[in-house]
Order: C-alpha cells, then structure tokens, then sequence
C-alpha cells in the first residue's frame, strides 16, 4: 500500500479512536436512547423538523459551549456568562438604534464588549491571579449593573437588526437552519485551532501542568487572558443570536446558559481540571442537554419533575464516566 | 512573645473581613437617618444572618477544597419545606424545624456521598444536585406562599429582639457558631477537614480520615444552609422556590467567603471570618441606600466593590520574588 | 545477624500497576535493634515495598508478619496503630498546619473530646527536640518552613507515634551534613532502645556509616541480603544493575582555546539572601558544574539565568553582550539560546497527561508552526530524529509520557530542549532517581553535546558525576561561589572539604 494511503488510514482510524472515547461515545448514546424514548411517545420525534429545530436551539448552546470548554480546558470556569450573554444581546441590539452604521455594526458591537469583559476575566486570572471562579463572578455582577442602568431597569426596548434576526431563524442552505451552520463554522475553528495550531497546543498543555508549560518558554499568561478573551466573545455572540431568535434582547436572557453550558463541556468528556477533551464530546454534551431539555417539556413533565430529572440524568451520566482514579 | 504573632498570622483573613464590615457598619449607621438604634441593627442583622448562614454553609465545603453550588438551592428547598412544616403549636412546629434541619444536612449528606464514592469532582456534583434540589422546592412550593397555620410565634422570636436590644438573629448566629463551629472546629474531624483541603495526598499518607472528614464537611454545610432556609420562612412567613434568589445566594455566598479570607484552595479560613464576609456584602447593598444613590446604580456597585475586594488579595504577588511560586 | 526471631516479615509480596511488575515475591526480614538499608536502582521496588509496609498500598499477594503475627494494612492509620511508621520521600505534612498540629496530626491529645491544644504543644516539642529540631517554632506553618527544617518536622512527627518499626525513604536528602549527624545519633539510639529501623538511600557513605544489614532490590525483587561492610560498592551496584559494571565517564575535551568571548558570563549576579555576588564564566565546549550541599543556591541560580526570579541585580552576558533575560520564553529565544532541564520532571519538565510526542515538540512548536499552525510533517520528522539520537524507549508517540520509565521520561526532558538547539544548557540535577544505564547515556550526550560547541551548566548531587563530567567545579555556599576546582583538583575529597568548609563549624571530613 502506498505511503499516502497509509497515512489516510492512520488519521481515519485517529479519528475513529477519538470517537470511541467512552465519554464521547456514552454521549451520543443517550443521544439516540432519549430519541428512542421519545418516539415512544411520538412519532414525531424522530421527524426531519423536529431534530432540525432541536439542533438550530441547540446551536445558541453550543456557541456558547465553545467558549467554556475552552476555559474548562485550562482547568479554569468562566461564571459571567449569564450576562455576558446579555450584554452582547442588549449591545447589539442597542446599536442599531444609531442609524446605519449602528445596524451594520450591531453584531461586531456586540462582540467587542464580549471580548473586553473576557478580557478582564482574563487579566484577573492570568496576571492578578485570581481565582477564576470568583473574578468570573465579580465580572457578571459587574455586568449585571451595567446592563441595569443600560436599561433603566426595563425591558430592553430595541430590537434586533435584521441580519441579527437573518442568521438566528432563516435557514437558506436547504433548510438547514443558519444558526446550525453558523455554529458548525465556530466549530470547525474551534477544532482547528484546537488541534493543529500551537495555541491550541498550549492551552491543553497549560491545563495539564502550568509549570511545566511555564518552564518550556510559553507566554502562559497571554494564553489563559486570550482564552477568557475568547469565552467572552463567543458567550456575547451567543446572546446576539438569542436577540436575533427573539427579536430583541431581554432581561436575565443568559441566566439559563450557564449550568448547561457547563453540563455539556462535562458530559462531553471535558475533564473539569482541565487538560483533556476533544470538541466533538462538546457537540454531544449540547445536543444532549438540548434533547433532555425538550423532550422533558415536551412531554409535559411538570418543571419540578424536569428540574429533578435533568439533575438526575446528569449525575448518572457522570457516575458513568466522570469519576476520578481511586486513591489506592 | 513569638505566639502572639503566629497567631495572629494564623487569623489574618478574619480578622482583615472583621475590619471591612466594622468600616462599612460603621458608615452606614453613621449615614443612617435612625443612626445607631437598635431597630436600625435588628433589620440589618435579620437579613444580613441570612447569608451568613449560607455562607458558613459554603465555608465548610470550601475548606475541603470543594465548591458547593447547590447551597443556595438547599436553602431554598429547605425555605419551603419550613413553610409548610414549621406549624401547629409549638412543640410541633419546633418538630417541624428539626425537620427541617434534618431535611438540610440529608441534601448535604447526598451531595457528600457523590463525592467521595462517586469520586465526582464538587463543582459538578453540586450543579446537577442544585437542580434537583430546586425542583423539590418547586414541588412544594409552585406557588409562594405558607400554611395556614404557620406558626408565627417562633418566627417572630427569632427575628425579633432579645431583652429588647440586641437583635435574635445575631444571638441564633452566635449560638451557632458557639455550638457548631467552635466545637467542630476543635475536634480531630475539624482539623481532619482542614488537612483534607490543605493537601489530600498528605492527609491521606498521615492516616487523617478523609472520607469521614469530607462527609462531615458537607452534612454540616447543608444543615447550616438548611438555618438560613429556615430564617427566611421566619422573615417572610413563606416559602418560595425562586430560581434567580437561590442562584443569587449560592454566588453571593460564595464571594462571602472570599471576602472571608477563606482560600478557594481550601485548607484556610474560618467560618467566622466568612460571616463577617458575608455581613459586608449585605452591608454595601444597604450603604447604597443610605447614600441615597439611585437603585439603578446598586448592583453595578455592588459588582465594582466586589471586583475590587477581590482584587485587593492580588497585592501580594508583588512580593512575590520567584515566578514559579505562582503556579500550583 | 543474631538469632533471635525476626521482628517483621514479608514473604511473597507482589504488587502489580497495569502492565508493571512493581514488586515480584519480594521478600524482606527485619531484626529489632537492628538498622536495615534498602539499595536499588529507582524502578527497582523500594517505594512500592515501603508504601505496602506503611499501609498505602495493599498488595496483590504475599504476607506479612510481625513478631509471628499475620498483619495486613488497609490504610496507614492501621500500619500506625500496629508501631509501623513511615518517613516518606514525598513529606507527607500539611501544609496550612502549624509544625505541632502536624506533629501529632494522627492522634492528638484530648480533652472533653475536643483537641487539647496545650498537651499537643508539649508533645510537639519533645519530639522536635529528640529529632534535633530545637530551633522550629511549634506554632510556625509548615509551608513557610525551607525543606530541611520540614524534613526534621517529618522525623519529630514519627518519632512522636512511638514506632516500634522505623522507615526512613531518603529521609536525609534535604538535609545539612550537621543536620544529618544529629539524625544520625537519633537513629543509633533508638536502635539502642529496640526498634528496627529500615534505611533506603542512594548515599553509599551514609550506608556504611549507619547500617547493620543491606538487601538489594531489583526488577521488584529482593536480589541479596547481607551484612553491612561485607561487600565493595561495585559489587553492590553490579548487584543493583544486574550486569557488569565499570564506573566510566567518557573522556573530558578541552574547551576551544579562542580568542572569543565565553558563550555565558555572570558577573556579581545577586537575588536577595539567595544568592550573593556570583561571578562564572561557561565557555563553548565546557561542562561546568556546580557542587556543595542542597539547598544553598544552587537551584536559584539556574532559575535566575533561565529568567524565572525577578529582583536580580548584576550581569548577564551572552557572548559578551549584556543581555536582560525576563522569562523562560526570552531564554529560549534565538538571541539567547538558553534550555532548563529542570528539577522535577514529574511537575516541571513534563505534562504527564499529554501524549509523548506533544510533549517533545512542545518547547520547539514555534519554530515547527508557521504563523501559529502547526507543520505536522515537520513536527513529526523532528520528533522521530531526536527520538533515535537519544533512544527514547516509548510504546508510541501517542501514549502518555507518564507511561514511561523515569530515565526515558527525562530523555524525553533532554530531547524536548534540544528541539530547539540551544546553545547554553542548564541541567538541575539531571539525573536524580535514574537508572544507571541511562545515567551513562546522558553523560556521552552531554559530552558529544559539548563537543559541538554547547556550554554547559550543570547541578548536581552526586560527587562522582562532577568528577566524571565537569572540566570545572563551582562549589557553592550560602549563595556565593566558595571555590572553583580545576580539571585533576575535582576529588571527592576536595568537593566535601569545601561544600562544608562553614567557619562555625569544625571541618567534618565525612569522604
């Protein structure tokens, strides 16, 4: 066999190994058991519109999944997504009240004040050495009041620009949902840098050992800063597209993003000391939140019962996979 | 004459929080238009014990090295099981508070038990138990509201006045610290708690119980949690299950111990400096009142004093001389 | 040996990590009175052997006895109620605890059930005085401790459960030579008083100086057993290596007598109290080494040149050329060209975790990337090159490094900083727990790699690797060179005298 064909070989069956890591593998079979329990109960869960609108609500998750398993990469946790999230719905959709360019400008906006909240995570936890659950928390708090006296205490009164509303809920590309294509996008850089750059190298390497990382001559802190840079990006990008879906950004619009986004990076595979996970568990573990999710409002289980099972079918899933080496 | 100084050095983190709420009281009593009254103190207190009782609840799980994100949802779910239970005459309705101080340290015992057999990292633990504690909350209470026969008496007793002056809720929060902390604290399971969180490997090879101690720390955490959940059925005769409150109180309590000198690291701290953590935080909310500063302006306040506050412990690094004693 | 009937026993003991045969139908007998020295290379058992007496690992098969008695162990606390007690390598203390909670941390005294502060005080106190630690403050916290006071911690902590079986795994190796005479007579007097003690170290001196019996390890088994000072140290080592032995470093080369400037120069480069005033030149082509006791500033300095401390004050020349080195990124860079092989590869050196090929391209990934992405092709060529020239024995590229033997992973150490090749090395006690084929290995690197024109800078604990490798030998005391050796000047004898030649305290010559 020729070299080339061998190397082809070599990265398929690569590939194909990552895939059969149990976490991930554990994933995507309660993908299609939840499937199963739910066609039990409809035929309909197993219909083309269904999963398509399952997975374009997924996609607002999985963007902002993204930016957490980075930081969960690191061995950090990034705790002001909730409102960043609002504050890049609200940003955005603020600027479009300033006429043309405000419209054209709304998402960039909306990203940018992402990046700069991201940006002081990132310098608390990089340079200042805080700990990141803790200046992650103050940052929300922080944002939480800005967006407080952004909106006088109101209802966010603008709305979304129309391309905001375009990318959430069309859907051109034979009817795939544009929110879904644009989170394959943010996951196909996601991997790449992950996986071919050095960068993504480092992140993995700072998230197993710092020090060592430290003593081979990489810049650990610009590293971590950019991380959290990137987490505070995608989370505000999360909450553009939740504007768009909505037509307008709305108060505490974050608040239920973060346990699952954080659900879904663990149960992906993602370890939460960081060092190891591959994006493909990520995808899983929000596809997977989402079903359960759904399927549990969907069959009009009380939201008491969906509170319990949620947390329950969490922890055993964990209990299969997550658990830690034995002391002796 | 070097004892003095150890010790001192020892108690560093609580006696610096001790400080802060002594400055912050005192200008919020000093700005007060009542001053320094003992209606004034009692509400103050009232609300402020709330969160330290949590806080302390936190305080326990920390200093093992964990995190408790469920805190605030065992004080919600044991809220509305007070409102239901704490009824009757008065022999029934103290019945009823066992019960409820029982029903807290089971949630803590389960959230305890994950950990150490399901050797579950705490972070993940407590954000699925979170979830399930709400949703029993929810189940009790999908409505807010109290039983008919709520027994007020006691309620009133303990968020009143004791000999007419110092306000009961301060002299419950000493009683508690008196019957639970300081004992714990003292005992070989207090100090196992703290070599657990200071270095597991080690506690472990110097034969320190440390599953035992890991047990205790979170049975005590989720009683003490299940206290606050118990004073706010006092304060508002109610229980109500209130997602956006129980998350509040898990992150508030959370900066409570920090701000407590209890290190996220685990393995130092008091829970007493955690109180007076948690009596601060109350306390810029209520300085912002005094000062008469415009409600929307209070939670971004609150944010920048918190972000600060955090900050502040940043100073150390400056002496610190060798770069690698920055990383773990 | 005398007759009388054996304190402890272990017969058939096996213990099993995945594929690694930790320990094979090991086999230990231990006297009272009596003070047993435990040799092997690192691999061979000893740890494993150690942590199954202690209680913190159970074994797959075998048993143990003591006085006659079969005894298991499920945790330490069980090995500590039965009198056995374990000085660990890795300490075992707490370190947010005061030096007395940490002292009687296993059993405290009490008082209505609560802990009595007062009687621990004294406990603590007596031992520490029995172990020689009168200067340490009880309530001081231990991690504000320097290591050799915590390592005198660590002996108060055991001698304070009362041990009827004492086992000391590199107890000394942070210590002073006067912190370990007054061990040393510890030792021999609880020997007097009945107690079995159990001695593993790699120092053959202090073997000679305090052992009654020896067993050798190797490959998990116990290879020999005999009396103290009845075999020679080749025999010894030959029986700890399995294979012939000669005691051979490759041939020194002289350094390039030329006019140009020294590759490193350091010129009365000081850190604090840690370092005082140091002055050093490293031409291409040398191997210069540093020598004297641990913990006297050596590390430090290696750490300052690598850019790693800050606060430095004085020069550092590359080339000539003063240069400002703030981190290890701006050492490694191409203007410097400076590699640290640092001190523990475990925590320093590797990310276990990572598979061994991330590992060895990791300090070189940004030469191997063009503008930030990775050229695999490269990458891969790169790694497979300096795999065959340091013989990396590995299963993949894929499998974790902490799969690896400890001398492969420090090769894997070695190989990631020639990646990117640099021109100065500094070695922190390169080859600390590796086995003695490897050892050799890296001295023909070093000396090939001194060959081509590196200069080198290397630490280390052991006198025979600075005899063997160096063409010179700075001997550091207190932060400050106290004496630079020469070529035929580097013997034991003169690397001893001068590590301990403290004006406060007469001359111990221990060679």
């Amino acid at each position: 066999m020729s070299p080339a064909r061998d190397e082809t070989r070599t990265k398929l069956l690569q590939a194909f190994t990552r895939l059969i890591d149990p976490a991930v593998a554990t994933a995507f079979a309660c993908i299609l058991a939840l499937l199963l329990v739910g066609s039990i109960y409809s035929r309909e869960f197993l219909s083309v519109e269904y999963l398509l609108q399952q997975l374009k609500v997924a996609s607002f998750l999985g963007v902002i999944a993204t930016g957490m398993m980075v930081v969960i990469l690191l061995g950090q946790i990034d705790l002001s997504v909730p409102w960043v999230v609002a504050v890049g719905g609200m940003m955005a959709c603020a600027a479009t009240a300033h006429g043309d360019i405000g419209v054209i400008g709304a998402i960039p906006f909306g990203l940018l004040c992402g990046i700069g909240l991201g940006l002081v995570n990132g310098f608390g936890v990089a340079y200042l050495r805080i700990p990141s659950m803790i200046i992650t928390l103050a940052v929300n708090a922080v944002a939480q009041g800005l967006m407080v006296v952004h909106t006088g205490g109101f209802m966010p009164q603008d709305s979304a620009s129309d391309t905001m509303h375009f990318i959430a809920t069309g859907d051109i590309v034979f009817g795939i949902p544009n929110a879904l294509i644009v989170w394959a996008m943010i996951g196909a850089g996601a991997v790449f840098v992950l996986t071919r750059t050095s960068y993504g190298r480092a992140i993995y390497a700072i998230g197993n050992r710092e020090r060592a990382s430290f003593l081979s001559g990489i810049d650990t802190q610009r590293v971590v800063m950019i991380a959290f840079a990137i987490s505070g990006a995608l989370a505000a990008f999360g909450g553009v597209l939740l504007a768009g879906y909505a037509g307008r950004a709305a108060q505490a619009m974050g608040d239920g993003y973060l346990l699952p986004s954080i659900a879904a990076v663990v149960l992906g595979g993602t370890s939460i000391l960081g060092g190891r996970g591959s994006y493909i568990g990520t995808v899983a573990g929000v596809i997977l939140i989402t079903l359960l999710q759904s399927i549990l409002s969907v069959l009009q289980i009380e939201e008491f019962g969906r509170q319990v099972i949620y947390g329950g079918v969490i922890l055993a899933m964990l209990l299969l996979y997550g658990r830690e080496r034995s002391v002796r | 004459m070097r004892d003095w100084r150890y010790t001192l050095a020892a108690q560093r983190g609580t006696l610096i929080a001790l400080g802060l709420f002594m400055g912050l009281f005192a200008l919020y009593v000093a700005k007060h238009p009542a001053g320094f009254t003992a209606n004034v103190v009692q509400t103050a207190a009232n609300k402020g014990a709330i969160l330290a009782f949590v806080a302390m609840a936190q305080t326990f799980v920390v200093l093992t090295a964990g995190i408790d994100l469920s805190a605030g949802m065992t004080f919600t779910f044991t809220n509305c099981l007070g409102s239901y239970i704490v009824a009757g005459s008065t022999p029934t309705a103290l019945l009823g508070c066992l019960g409820v101080l029982v029903a807290g340290s089971v949630c803590g015992m389960l959230n305890g038990l994950i950990v150490i057999y399901g050797r579950l990292q705490p972070i993940v633990t407590t954000v699925a138990t979170g979830s399930i504690y709400y949703g029993l909350a929810l189940w009790l209470r999908p409505q807010p509201g109290n039983s008919d026969n709520f027994n007020s008496d006691i309620a009133d007793l303990m968020t009143g006045k004791t000999f007419g002056v110092v306000p009961s809720a301060l002299v419950v929060l000493l009683a508690v610290v008196l019957v639970v902390w300081v004992p714990f604290r003292r005992s070989t399971m207090g100090r196992a708690v703290y070599a657990t969180g200071s270095s597991e490997v080690a506690a472990y090879m110097s034969g320190v119980p440390t599953q035992q101690a890991k047990f205790w720390a979170y049975a005590l955490s989720g009683l003490l949690a299940s206290v606050g959940g118990l004073y706010l059925s006092f304060i508002t005769y109610s229980g109500e299950a209130n997602f956006a409150n129980g998350g509040a109180y898990t992150l508030y309590s959370i900066a409570a111990v920090v701000l407590g000198g209890v290190s996220l690291f685990g393995g130092v701290g008091s829970a007493i400096g955690a109180i007076f953590g948690a009596l601060a935080f109350r306390t810029i909310g209520d300085l912002m009142f005094v000062f008469e500063l415009d409600p929307l302006f209070q939670p971004l306040f609150q944010g920048v004093v918190l972000l600060l506050a955090v900050c502040v412990g940043a100073a150390r690094l400056f002496r610190i001389r060798n770069r690698l004693d920055l990383f773990a | 040996m005398d007759a009388a009937a054996p304190l402890f026993r272990m017969e058939g003991v096996s213990k099993r990590y995945g594929g690694v045969r930790a320990l094979e139908d090991a086999e230990l007998t231990v006297h009272g009175g009596r003070v047993h020295a435990i040799l092997g290379e690192n691999g061979a058992g000893k740890s494993t052997l150690i942590k199954v007496m202690a209680g913190v690992v159970a074994p797959d098969k075998g048993r143990m006895t003591l006085e006659g008695t079969d005894v298991s162990f499920p945790d330490p606390a069980a090995a500590n109620r039965a009198g056995v007690v374990c000085i660990f390598q890795e300490l075992s203390l707490i370190p947010d605890l005061s030096v007395a909670d940490n002292i009687v941390i296993s059993n405290p005294p009490k008082r209505f059930g609560l802990i009595d502060r007062r009687a621990q005080r004294r406990i603590a106190e007596d031992a520490l005085a029995r172990a020689g630690g009168e200067d340490i403050h009880p309530l001081a916290p231990v991690k504000d401790l320097p290591l050799s006071r915590r390592q005198i911690v660590e002996i108060a902590k055991a001698l304070a459960r009362k041990p009827r079986i004492l086992i000391l795994d590199e107890a000394t190796s942070a210590l002073t030579a006067a912190d370990v005479t007054t061990v040393f007579e510890v030792l021999k007097r609880l020997r007097a008083e009945g107690l079995a003690l159990l001695y593993i170290s790699h120092r053959m001196h202090e073997i000679a100086e305090i052992a009654d019996d020896c067993t050798v390890f190797r490959n998990g088994r116990s290879v020999a057993t005999y009396q103290a000072g009845t075999k020679s140290d080749n025999e010894v080592v030959e029986m700890m290596i399995g294979r012939e032995y000669s005691h051979a470093f490759p041939a020194k080369s002289a350094p390039a007598a030329d006019e140009k400037p020294p590759v490193l120069e350091v010129r009365n480069l000081s850190w604090g109290q840690r370092l005082r005033d140091i002055s050093l030149t490293v031409r291409a082509g040398e191997v210069v080494g540093l020598g004297g006791l641990d913990g006297q500033g050596q590390r430090e300095l290696l750490l300052a040149l690598f850019g790693v401390t800050k606060g430095l004050t004085g020069d550092i020349l590359i080339d000539g050329k003063k240069k400002t080195i703030a981190s290890p990124r701006a050492a490694k860079s191409r203007r410097i060209g400076m590699a640290l092989i640092p001190e523990d590869r475990k925590t320093e050196g590797l990310m276990l975790a990572m598979a061994v090929g991330a590992n060895l391209s990791f300090a070189a990934l940004d030469r191997l990337s063009h503008w930030g992405i990775i050229d695999r092709d490269g990458e891969r060529k790169s790694i497979d090159e300096v795999i065959r020239l340091l013989a990396i024995r590995t299963a993949g590229l894929d499998v974790p490094v902490a799969s690896l033997s400890g001398g492969n992973q420090q090769k894997v150490v070695i190989a990631k900083w020639l990646m990117v090749a640099p021109r100065i090395i500094l070695l922190n006690d390169p080859t600390r727990g590796i086995d003695v084929g490897t050892k050799q290995e890296i001295y023909q690197l070093l000396r090939k790699l001194a060959g081509s024109g590196a200069a080198i800078l290397f630490y280390s604990t052991d006198y025979s690797e600075l005899i063997g490798c160096c063409n010179r030998v700075l001997v550091i005391y207190d932060g400050a060179v106290r004496r630079t050796l020469e070529g035929a000047e580097i013997t034991e004898r003169a690397l001893v005298a001068s590590a301990l030649n403290i004006a406060s305290e007469p001359a111990k010559a221990d060679a």
